[in-house]
């Protein structure tokens, strides 16, 4: 005997609004990664010397650059809320009896962000 | 139950699923608006600066590291389900290998880079 499966078309995510805000907060992930190579290459661009890596520091200012970098923040930003919006299904603590509010742990992972945030532009900056 | 490597893979698309929603934003901008519009004063991410950073500290260079890999499996794994979702089951264990092996080579390659400053 085999299980039943129904056929379900490929094209199922474009059929509902939820579903197509799934497929979009997956897809995230390819821009996780290509910032990740990104961020490869410049390492690798340093070890090839201050000339190579001059050149590809100049390249940031192109504008295909700086719309790569446009799209990618978008898409990374979707990427950061989701993943803090889900922290307190993931995360269920309880104070006693009563459990912490949602919105309070999702709010922490937040203020968290923030702070990280400046913290890293002002290591990275040096300012 | 039958043994299985989920936690492992699960366990690392979540560090770099961290990793990534709390610092790539703010590096973005860094790369993508702030050096690129020169509105972070002079040349800040200057060669000199950065190599002697990355080179002459190994706790600069492991925090590197983390940052560039962790969120490379936070890809393969969340990447993997997806390309399942979309109709190609049949192929899930070659897509399995395709996007864990991607993270594990891309690991190695940054390992050598890392390596050799």
């Amino acid at each position: 005997m085999s299980t039943y499966h129904r056929l379900v078309p490929n094209t199922w995510w474009l059929q509902r609004r939820p579903y197509i805000l799934f497929m979009i907060r997956e897809l995230t992930s390819v821009f996780v990664a290509g910032y990740c190579i990104f961020l490869l290459v410049l390492v690798y661009k340093l070890t090839q010397g201050a000339d190579a890596y001059g050149n590809f520091m100049a390249a940031l200012k192109s504008p295909s650059s700086v719309s790569l970098h446009l799209i990618t923040l978008v898409f990374v930003l979707y990427h950061t809320i989701t993943w803090f919006n889900l922290t307190p299904k993931i995360l269920v603590l309880y104070r006693g009896e009563e459990r912490i509010p949602q919105g309070l742990i999702a709010g922490t992972f937040y203020a968290g962000w923030v702070v990280v945030s400046i913290i890293v532009a002002l290591l990275v900056l040096g300012v | 139950m039958a043994k299985s490597n989920e936690p492992i893979w699960w366990s690392l698309f979540s560090a770099g699923g961290m990793v990534a929603a709390m610092i790539f934003p703010i590096l973005i901008i860094i790369t993508g608006i702030l050096i690129p519009f020169g509105l972070a004063g002079d040349d800040p991410l200057n060669f000199e600066r950065i190599h002697t950073a990355v080179a002459q500290n190994n706790y600069v260079k492991l925090i590197f590291f983390i940052v560039i890999n962790l969120p490379l499996f936070h890809w393969a794994h969340r990447f993997r389900f997806t390309l399942v979702d979309v109709g190609l089951k049949s192929m899930s264990s070659l897509i399995s290998i395709l996007c864990y092996g991607g993270a594990i080579a891309g690991t190695i390659v940054s390992a050598i880079v890392f390596w050799n400053i």
